[in-house]
Parts: structure tokens; sequence; C-alpha cells
């Protein structure tokens, strides 16, 4: 009993941690203070919807022989913002978002490669930025290539250089045909 | 044989009982006819203004008058914003078709539309003035310590109106400008999915700060219709308690500061 006295109850001296009227208004105040706690944690919850209207992450990409070697093709970057290049032996999708805030980065072919309008960052044809802000590589996302022959690009799935994750089979496809 | 001693430390003391607490509320409230009179004489709708001021505090090379002139601006982005609201639907299909109709189309659109945004850039200019003024004239010291901290917040309000004012004309440039600025969102400590110990916490992109600012993982059409909600409700009600409090205090705290 903090700064009680000793030797003398409770009871005789009136001096109680707590009178009725504390506990009943702590009570009151308590009840209150839980029903705005709950409606803040609905509102809360509230604003994270369990749908989302989004556009859906995967899309086939054609045939593998419908891109050139050695170029990065834009075909789908305007709809899915996703480049596709194709090397000799590899082919692999980078994700058009830039690493340092979110813009989309031009690809400029006669220079051989990736600029952000935003801040000027600047990315390599692989991905891996070389000047500018950013700090890491572009992302990579699943490529894989589907039973009728087509690419299937995935963005849910995303593969950062600099954790190694290039290296997942799903990272690229392996492809040296015609 | 003395009384036994009866006080000790309360919850309520312990809250009250301190720096932070006393320059906030000065102090105790007695419930007395003359206070209960005085509620209603020191009101601050009734009288905003004091019913005698010192000479300094009329003076614009002491105060430039910049808070005044924020304040006047962001009168006028609330009578023009209204307007606006008549034409203007938040949503990913109408937003820009909207403002384009308000600036070709409709009488007096483009008026408003340019002095909502011109009236927004100069509240932005003339709160750094105010705070400049008031940090350059020493008046954040006690006992106006609390009444900056107040500012303060009337500051990153300002700044947050116009951030999500920006999103609402849905161009390119909006959506990129509130891509980056929610990006970095993500880096918020605890909250953010790339933040410091986000990720240890749980946040994901579809879960964090920034998913709750864009409502979902991409800069969209429910974005924007939370960001239209944030500007033209909560964030002005928020401003508008504390500029009333803001000016209330300027009164509390014994008038415009004196000149050093």
């Amino acid at each position: 009993m903090p700064g009680g006295n000793p030797g003398i109850s409770e009871a005789e001296s009136g001096n109680f941690i707590w009178s009725r009227r504390d506990l009943l208004s702590l009570a009151g105040w308590g009840a209150i203070l839980t029903c705005f706690a709950a409606a803040g944690g609905a509102i809360l919850r509230l604003l994270f919807p369990r749908v989302l209207f989004e556009p859906p992450t995967s899309f086939k990409a054609g045939y593998p022989t419908e891109y050139t070697v050695g170029d990065v093709s834009e075909k789908w970057m305007k709809s899915q913002r996703v480049w596709v290049v194709r090397l000799p032996n590899t082919i692999y999708a980078l994700l058009g978002i830039c690493t340092h805030l979110g813009c989309t980065p031009r690809w400029l072919g006669p220079e051989n490669k990736f600029k952000c309008p935003c801040h000027g960052s600047g990315y390599t044809k692989d991905g891996v930025n070389f000047e500018g802000p950013t700090p890491r590589p572009l992302e990579r996302v699943k490529i894989t290539l589907g039973d009728d022959g087509q690419l299937v690009v995935d963005k849910a799935f995303r593969y950062r250089y600099e954790l190694g994750q290039w290296d997942d089979p799903n990272a690229f496809v392996k492809y040296s045909g015609a | 044989m003395p009384e036994p001693e009866k006080r000790r430390t309360s919850l309520g003391e312990i809250v009250t009982n301190n720096y932070v607490w006393r320059s906030i509320f000065r102090h105790g409230y007695a419930d007395t006819p003359r206070n209960r009179v005085l509620q209603v004489s020191a009101n601050v709708w009734l009288h905003l203004h004091p019913s005698k001021m010192r000479r300094h505090g009329i003076r614009y090379r002491h105060t430039w008058c910049a808070g005044g002139l924020t304040f006047l601006l962001y009168l006028c982005t609330v009578v023009t914003g209204v307007v606006l609201m008549f034409y203007y639907r938040p949503t990913g299909e109408y937003a820009y078709w909207d403002i384009k109709y308000l600036d070709f189309d409709v009488p007096f659109g483009m008026i408003m539309r340019n002095m909502h945004r011109w009236a927004a850039h100069g509240m932005v200019i003339f709160i750094w003035l105010h705070m400049f003024r008031v940090f350059m004239t020493g008046s954040y010291k006690p006992p106006r310590e609390f009444n900056w901290v107040v500012g303060v917040n009337l500051l990153t309000l300002t700044l947050l109106l116009s951030f999500t004012g920006y999103l609402l004309p849905w161009d390119q440039l909006a959506i990129w400008a509130v891509t980056v600025g929610t990006n970095m969102a993500r880096a918020t400590p605890l909250l953010g999915n790339e933040g410091p110990f986000g990720p240890q916490l749980g946040m994901t992109p579809r879960y964090d700060a920034r998913a709750l600012l864009t409502a979902g993982t991409v800069v969209g059409a429910p974005t924007l219709l939370r960001f239209y909600v944030l500007h033209c409700i909560f964030i002005p009600v928020i401003a508008s308690i504390l500029m009333i409090l803001h000016f209330w205090r300027i009164r509390k705290d014994g008038g415009i500061s004196g000149p050093l």
C-alpha cells in the first residue's frame, strides 16, 4: 500500500485505494474508451479492403520466337509495365518500376540503358543500376514457358538481384531455339 | 495525535503534474461562478480579437502579418474548394474530364480552380514565412511553447493538404507525384513494409502504412477517392480545429510577443 500508514488498517483510516466513486468513474470511462477503441479498430480495418479491384498480375507474353535475340522488347510495356529481354540462351522479364521511388524508367536503345525520367536513375540492359540515386537493380518477375509453348509472365513473383534471386529457376526461361 | 496523512500520488497527478501537461493546460479548472462567466466572455467564437492589444502587435514590421495571411489564403481555398466540389467527381472515369470541363467550359471555372491552386501555393509560402518570423522573434519561447507545437502540426497539415490535393487533377503529374510520395511511406519505421522492423511486425505491400493511403498496392481509382476524402473533409476539419486553438492560445499566452 504505497504511502500508507503502518499500524492503521484501511478501514480505520478511511483511506481506501479505491472509493466507490473512483471505481464507478473508472468503470464508466473504461467503457467509453473501450467503445472508442473498438470503433477505431473497426475503422482502421475498414480501410484495408479484402478484395482489391486491381488488374491481374499474370499474362501470356506470346511465343519466344516472337522476340529478337539481343533486343529489349517494349511490346508489353504500355499494358503490363514489363520488358521482355531475349538473350542467346535465356529470356527474362524486367519490371518497369524504378527501384528508387517507383516511377517508370524508359528503355533508351541507342544508349543501351534504362533511364528513369523522375530522378535520373540508370540501369544496364540486365537491370543493374549504375547511375542516379537508386540503391538497387530493377526487379525481375516470374517468367515460365506454358504448356502451349507461350511465355507466361507473373508480376506477383519478383526476384531481386541483391538477394541472389535472379538465379531462381522461375526468374528466367532457358531458350536457345530459332 | 495528528491526523493521518491522507494525501498520496494518484495516477491523475502523475499525468498532470509535469512540464508538458502544464505547457498545454496552464492551471486546473475551478468550477466557480466567475469562471463560468469567463467561459462566455472569453469564448473564442464570440471574442476572437482581444479587447485591447499592444502597439507592436499591429506593426507589420514585427509580424509581417504572415500568420494572418496564411489564414486568409486558407479561407480562399475553403471557399473556392467548396465551389469546385459542385463539379468535381472523385472517380477514375470522371475526375480528369471534370477538371477539363471546369477549365474550358464552366463559367468562371478556370479562375476558381486557379484561385484554389494559387491560394494553396501562397498558403505554403506564407506559413513558412510565419514560422520564420516566429522563430526569429523568439516567439516560440515559454509561455508560447505549446502554441509553437500547434503551429508545427498546422504546418504538417498544410503540406498534407497540398499533397492530397496534388492527386485530384488525375493527370500524369498527379499520379506519378503521388506514386513517388506514397512509396516513401514504405520506409515508415514499424508500419512500412520496407521500413525498420516493418517486415518483422508483419507489414506487407498489401497491409502497411502505404496501403492505408493508396487503398491497395498501386495508385488507382480507390486512391483518388481516399485522397479526396482526406483533402476535403478529414484534414481541413482537423486543421480548422487546430487553427481555432492556435488563435485562442495567442491571447491566452499573453498576446502577440513583444519585440526583442
